[in-house]
């Protein structure tokens, strides 16, 4: 009997204990979320931003869901020695992130050709892969690449991989559509070689020819070369209005826009989304792109964005104390869609957070309601077109829908 | 705008860049010239004084100078990214490859590698400094633009045919460069003794020639040129980069062989060929094959002339 009356005491002390726990909520365990983006390199600007956004949308949740704790790890998928992603240390990144058994989602990648890299391998480990930037079409669309393209990357016929932004097919269309606006009816295209931009240049030149705007060159560059003189004599020699660059500002978009004025071209330059970052602007010289330079961009640059996304750049800007580059709000919206799954998953593991992104329909998300399709592809299809001014993006209209 | 234009208008954009590529060209193929080394770390000093370049533009201020002022801090420019690179090139010299004389030619060739690899990332490091030049050092790796000191307007009016000051600039430095180093090698003292180091270090040394002060003396001149390509470079194209030291020295390595490496005026030779092959194939054919089209002709270059278009034929040295 003795030993009853001290369990009395002992009971209750072991029971407020647990309350306490309960209280504080001792995490039932830790799920991690990693983003591989090319953190060395002129894009660290605009992969600066994207994992801001990550982070930003990690800490409005609290850093846990349900319980879970949410890790977050940023790595970097690029190498000094290319100043650029490199493929070798992407397939690194992907194989760490597929090994980690705590890892349940994968941000990234920022470029298409990345992305070639880590699909299959994240799609053997069944991890969720969500893209705030590949805008490649193959990728994920049937019969818009290559004939093994988007089944390649899919080696257990799954899709784990989703993409909030929309492809290059719409860019490009929308691109030829607003040069068409802008009058062009001779036009000089140019690509970089590289996934992105040849996939860009064959849909803006299928669209122009479509629209009767007259196709006087199409080539391929050197991204590595000096200059681009001769070029700009062979484009001023078949005087056309407009030179699209299919490329991005480490593929030397900038080099170009510069050279075009110092050759003495007088017409318009039109570039992608891969050079709407101010190291575009930087690299090319404000004075060279003034006036005469246009940028297509797959969504609305932030200070356009309407409610839930214009609370979006109130709180980064009061968080990190700058404006939001153009980016920001898809490294936001992929982090958010990622934690929403985790939230709305049956089973926290790889295989239910996997099940509830794939299901995401009507997310309300910064970029308004969107769901993701059978392919992985957002069916948000709004475009802007921009204008560089002063040394800065101005925004000129809304493109697509 | 005739065809004429064209033509002209793409001699004179391959002559421009030829020069340049002339210029680095002179670096590789002295220095081979004198301890038959293949200097990897030369397209890299080359791209450090371009880096110093922006640094003085941006600490002097040069850019509010006025356009006379301008021209002065051009010359400013130059001769302190010659004797940068150069002195960079000479102690190169002294703490890589001067212990490594007497070893393989190979592991010479391995350490030059080497120090490439370390300029290259001394770049990088160098590419962070927080200054507004370098766009607050924001983004160590990125292009960064190169102010145009020099203006790049067409002196001959509207035409098609453009010639710009910065054209002139690089033929402006160049020629003189060229001319007075080959009146150096043939007439002077150093420059006798240069030769003679190259044709016998053994043999000059019996002849009371300071052997390694003559080959630091070279590996300084071949850098300075280097210095001044890279001045030149930088107002041309008006975009530098820790990288560039690659592309260029590849390009610049691809004519002193051509041209016959350790032959002063083949590495000119060489250069303005490269220069006037990639406009003209620019030109006339498509941009994807130039670089094919480059070495396609330096291969055949060298199945017909084996020491290149002007390398003298000359015994391997035992």
């Amino acid at each position: 009997m003795k030993i009853g009356y001290l369990a009395i005491p002992v009971a209750v002390v072991c029971g407020s204990l647990m309350t306490a726990g309960q209280v504080a909520q001792a995490p039932v365990g830790t799920l991690k979320i990693v983003s591989s983006l090319p953190r060395t390199g002129s894009a660290n600007a605009q992969t600066n931003t994207i994992v801001n956004g990550i982070r930003l949308a990690i800490d409005e949740c609290g850093g846990q869901i349900d319980g879970w704790k949410i890790e977050y790890q940023d790595m970097d998928d690029a190498s000094p020695q290319r100043g650029n992603w490199d493929p070798t240390v992407e397939a690194q990144n992907a194989n760490s992130a597929a090994k980690d058994k705590s890892c349940v989602a994968y941000i990234g990648t920022f470029n298409s050709g990345a992305a070639k890299v880590a699909m299959p391998i994240l799609n053997r480990a069944g991890l969720v892969m969500v893209s705030p930037a590949n805008t490649y079409p193959g990728l994920t669309k049937p019969g818009q690449g290559e004939a093994n393209e988007p089944a390649v990357y899919r080696p257990t016929g799954k899709v784990n991989y989703f993409r909030i932004v929309p492809t290059d097919d719409l860019q490009g269309v929308y691109a030829a559509n607003w040069a068409k606006e802008l009058g062009v009816t001779k036009v000089f295209i140019l690509n970089d070689r590289e996934l992105y931009g040849k996939g860009i240049s064959g849909v803006f030149r299928k669209q122009a020819e479509k629209l009767g705007i007259e196709i006087v060159g199409f080539e391929e560059i050197d991204s590595k070369a000096a200059n681009y003189r001769s070029l700009v004599t062979k484009v001023k020699a078949k005087n056309p209005d407009l030179v699209y660059f299919a490329g991005t500002t480490q593929t030397n978009g900038g080099q170009i826009g510069k050279d075009l004025r110092s050759g003495g071209f007088e017409g318009m330059y039109m570039v992608p989304d891969g050079c709407f970052e101010r190291a575009f602007i930087e690299a090319g010289g404000a004075e060279n792109l003034n006036g005469r330079t246009y940028v297509t961009f797959g969504g609305l640059p932030p200070e356009k964005l309407t409610g839930k996304g214009a609370e979006f750049c109130s709180s980064y800007r009061s968080k990190f104390g700058a404006d939001p580059e153009a980016y920001a709000v898809y490294g936001y919206e992929a982090a958010r869609v990622i934690l929403a799954g985790i939230a709305n998953a049956k089973t926290k593991d790889r295989a239910g957070i996997l099940a509830a992104v794939a299901a995401t329909t009507d997310f309300d998300g910064v970029l308004g309601k969107w769901s993701f399709d059978a392919d992985g592809d957002t069916s948000s299809q709004v475009m802007s077109g921009q204008i560089v001014r002063g040394g800065e993006f101005e925004f000129v209209k809304v493109l697509g829908k | 705008m005739l065809d004429l234009d064209v033509f002209l208008q793409q001699l004179i954009t391959g002559l421009s860049n030829g020069m340049i590529i002339a210029l680095i060209a002179i670096g590789y193929t002295m220095v081979y010239g004198i301890i038959e080394l293949i200097n990897f770390a030369h397209g890299d000093v080359f791209m450090l004084g371009a880096f110093l370049a922006l640094t003085l533009v941006g600490a002097l201020g040069i850019e509010a100078w006025g356009p006379s002022g301008q021209v002065a801090g051009v010359a400013v420019l130059l001769v302190g990214s010659a004797l940068f690179c150069g002195s960079l090139n000479w102690s190169l010299d002294r703490c890589a490859y001067r212990s490594l004389r007497k070893s393989s030619k190979l592991s010479l060739l391995v350490s030059a590698i080497g120090c490439s690899f370390i300029c290259m990332n001394l770049g990088l490091f160098w590419g962070g400094v927080p200054m507004e030049v370098f766009a607050g050092g924001n983004a160590a790796a990125a292009p960064k633009d190169f102010p145009a000191l020099i203006p790049q307007v067409n002196l001959l009016g509207d035409g098609f045919l453009r010639i710009t000051p910065a054209d002139l600039l690089v033929w402006a430095v160049t020629i003189p460069l060229m001319i007075g180093l080959t009146i150096m090698v043939k007439r002077t003292r150093l420059g006798r003794a240069m030769r003679a180091v190259a044709q016998d270090p053994v043999a000059a040394s019996l002849m009371g020639i300071p052997v390694d002060r003559v080959i630091g003396a070279t590996f300084f001149i071949g850098g300075a040129l280097g210095g001044f390509a890279s001045v030149v470079y930088s107002l041309y194209n008006n975009t530098i980069g820790f990288q560039m030291g690659t592309r260029a020295g590849m390009d610049a390595f691809t004519a002193a062989v051509l041209g016959g490496i350790g032959s002063l005026p083949g590495a000119v030779l060489g250069g303005l060929t490269i220069g006037c092959v990639r406009a003209m194939s620019d030109q006339y054919l498509e941009l994807r094959w130039t670089n094919t089209i480059v070495f396609c002709i330096l291969v055949l270059i060298l199945i017909f002339r084996p020491n290149g278009l002007l390398g003298a034929t000359r015994r391997e040295k035992v």
